[in-house]
C-alpha cells in the first residue's frame, strides 16, 4: 500500500524519530478521527438495528423526493445527489489546497481553501432546506387515537407508514374532529386563506365528502424512531460540516496572514484537510444508510 | 521539481509530493462514477418496487454497500493520503476499524431477531406479517 520506499534496517523504535514517520499532530488527528468514526459507526449501527427490528420503515424515495423550487414534483434521490456531489467536489478542492501547501504556494492554498469553504456552506444550506422541508411538511396520517391528522416529520411524528385503504380512510375521517377535517381539507387547497374560512363553515359530512372526492392519500403513522435517527445523525454530521467550515475559515485566515510561510510548512492545512475528508467520508455512509437503501 | 521542506526531526522520509494533480482528478472521476452507479441502482430499486423479490432487492442493496466501501477506500487512501503512509501506521488505523465487520453482523442480526420474536409472539405463534402482505383482501389488516 505504502508508496514511500524505506531503506532496510531503519530503526523505527530506537527513539529520536516518529516510529510512524508522521508528525505527532497528524498521528493524533488520525486517532481522533478513528474515535469519531466509532461514534458515527455506533449511531448508524443502532439505526440499522432498529430498522431491522420493525416490519415497516419509511421509504426514502417517498420521504426525500422534493427539490427546491420544484413544487410537488416527485424527484427521488435528486436533491441528495446534489448534496453528495457538492461534498465530493469540496473534498477535491481541499486535497488541491493540501497539494498547493506541499508546493509552498500561498496563493494556490488561499484559492482552494475559499472554494472548499464555499462548498461546505453550500452543503449546509442544502441541509437547512431539507430539514425545513421535513419539519414543516403537511402529511395526512392516521394518529394513535384512530383519527386522521396533518403532521410533519419530526422526532415525535412520522407520517411515512403504509398507505391506508379508502375504507380505512373513510372510517378514520368519521372519527376525526371538525378542526382536524378543516386542516385536512385545507392541505388540499394548499393553504389559501379564503378557502380556509369557507371550509370552517362546512359541516363534518360536507368536509368528509369533499376530502373523499379529492382522492386523499392518507397513510399509517410510521415508526417514531425514524425522525430521531434521521435528525440525530444528519444533525451530528451537519455539526461536523459546520465545525469543519469554521476550521477551514481559520486556516484560510492564517494562510492569508502568512503564518504558514513563516513556519516553513503547511502541515496545518493537511490536518484541517484530514478532518474535512473525514466529513465527506461519513457522508458517504449517511447517504447509503438514509437515502439509498 | 521538488518541493522545499523544512527539517522536522520526527520525519525520517518525506513522501514524494512532486507529482501533479492528475491523480486527484482521476480519483474525483472514480468517485463520481461510483456515485452515479449507486444512484442508478437506487433508481432501479425505486422503479421496480417490491416486484423483483426480496433476494434481488437485498443483492442490489449489498452491491450499493460494496460500492460505498470502494468510495471510502479511495477517499481515505488518496484524499487523506493514508495510502502514502508506512504500513505500521496504516495498520494502527485499519485494524481497530475492522471491528465494525463484527458489529454490523451482530447488531443487524439482533434487530432481525427482535422482529421475528415480535411477529411470532416470541415463537409461540406463526409469523403473520407475510400473510398480511400477500392477502388479496386489503381491508383485513
Amino acid at each position: 500500500m505504502g508508496s514511500t520506499t524505506i531503506p532496510a534496517g531503519t530503526k523505527w523504535w530506537s527513539g529520536g524519530k516518529s516510529p510512524f514517520n508522521v508528525s505527532y499532530g497528524k498521528v493524533m488527528m488520525w486517532y481522533f478521527l478513528m474515535s469519531d468514526a466509532f461514534t458515527f459507526g455506533a449511531f448508524l449501527i443502532s439505526y440499522g438495528t432498529i430498522r431491522f427490528s420493525v416490519n415497516h420503515w419509511a421509504d426514502p424515495n417517498h420521504v426525500f423526493n422534493s427539490f427546491p423550487f420544484a413544487g410537488h414534483a416527485n424527484l427521488p434521490l435528486a436533491f441528495v445527489s446534489l448534496m453528495t456531489f457538492i461534498l465530493i467536489f469540496s473534498s477535491v478542492t481541499m486535497v488541491l489546497a493540501v497539494h498547493e501547501g506541499h508546493l509552498m504556494n500561498r496563493k494556490g492554498v488561499e484559492k482552494y481553501m475559499i472554494l472548499t469553504i464555499i462548498g461546505g456552506l453550500a452543503f449546509l444550506g442544502c441541509q437547512a432546506w431539507e430539514w425545513t422541508h421535513l419539519l414543516t411538511g403537511e402529511h395526512v396520517a392516521l394518529l394513535t387515537d384512530g383519527t386522521l391528522g396533518v403532521i410533519p416529520t419530526t422526532v415525535t411524528a412520522n407520517p411515512w407508514g403504509d398507505n391506508l385503504t379508502s375504507a380505512e380512510t373513510l372510517s378514520a375521517l368519521q372519527k376525526s374532529s371538525h378542526q382536524q377535517l378543516v386542516a385536512i381539507a385545507s392541505t388540499l387547497h394548499h393553504g389559501a386563506e379564503t378557502a380556509h374560512h369557507n371550509l370552517n363553515a362546512l359541516t363534518n359530512q360536507e368536509l368528509i365528502s369533499q376530502i373523499s372526492a379529492s382522492g386523499l392519500h392518507a397513510t399509517h403513522s410510521g415508526p417514531i424512531a425514524f425522525g430521531g435517527y434521521f435528525f440525530g445523525i444528519t444533525g451530528f454530521h451537519g455539526f461536523h460540516v459546520f465545525s469543519g467550515v469554521i476550521i477551514n475559515i481559520v486556516m484560510y485566515i492564517k494562510t492569508k496572514l502568512g503564518h504558514f510561510d513563516q513556519r516553513g510548512h503547511y502541515e496545518m492545512i493537511e490536518k484541517a484537510g484530514l478532518y474535512w475528508h473525514f466529513v465527506d467520508l461519513v457522508w458517504v455512509f449517511v447517504f447509503l444508510c438514509f437515502y439509498l437503501v | 521539481m521538488s518541493a522545499q521542506h523544512y527539517e522536522n526531526p520526527e520525519i525520517t522520509f518525506q513522501p514524494d509530493h512532486s507529482g501533479g494533480t492528475k491523480k486527484i482528478w482521476r480519483i474525483f472521476w472514480v468517485l463520481s462514477v461510483l456515485t452515479i452507479v449507486e444512484l442508478a441502482l437506487g433508481y432501479f430499486l425505486y422503479a421496480k418496487g417490491t416486484d423483483i423479490g426480496y433476494a434481488t432487492v437485498m443483492a442490489t442493496k449489498i452491491t450499493i454497500g460494496v460500492l460505498t466501501i470502494a468510495k471510502a477506500y479511495y477517499i481515505v487512501s488518496v484524499f487523506m493520503h493514508l495510502g502514502d503512509e508506512i504500513r505500521n501506521f496504516i495498520m494502527t488505523i485499519i485494524v481497530p476499524l475492522a471491528l465494525f465487520v463484527w458489529f454490523i453482523i451482530a447488531f443487524l442480526a439482533d434487530g432481525n431477531s427482535w422482529k421475528n420474536l415480535r411477529n411470532t409472539n416470541a415463537g409461540s405463534t406463526p409469523n403473520q406479517t407475510e400473510q398480511v402482505e400477500k392477502s388479496p383482501n386489503e381491508t383485513q389488516h
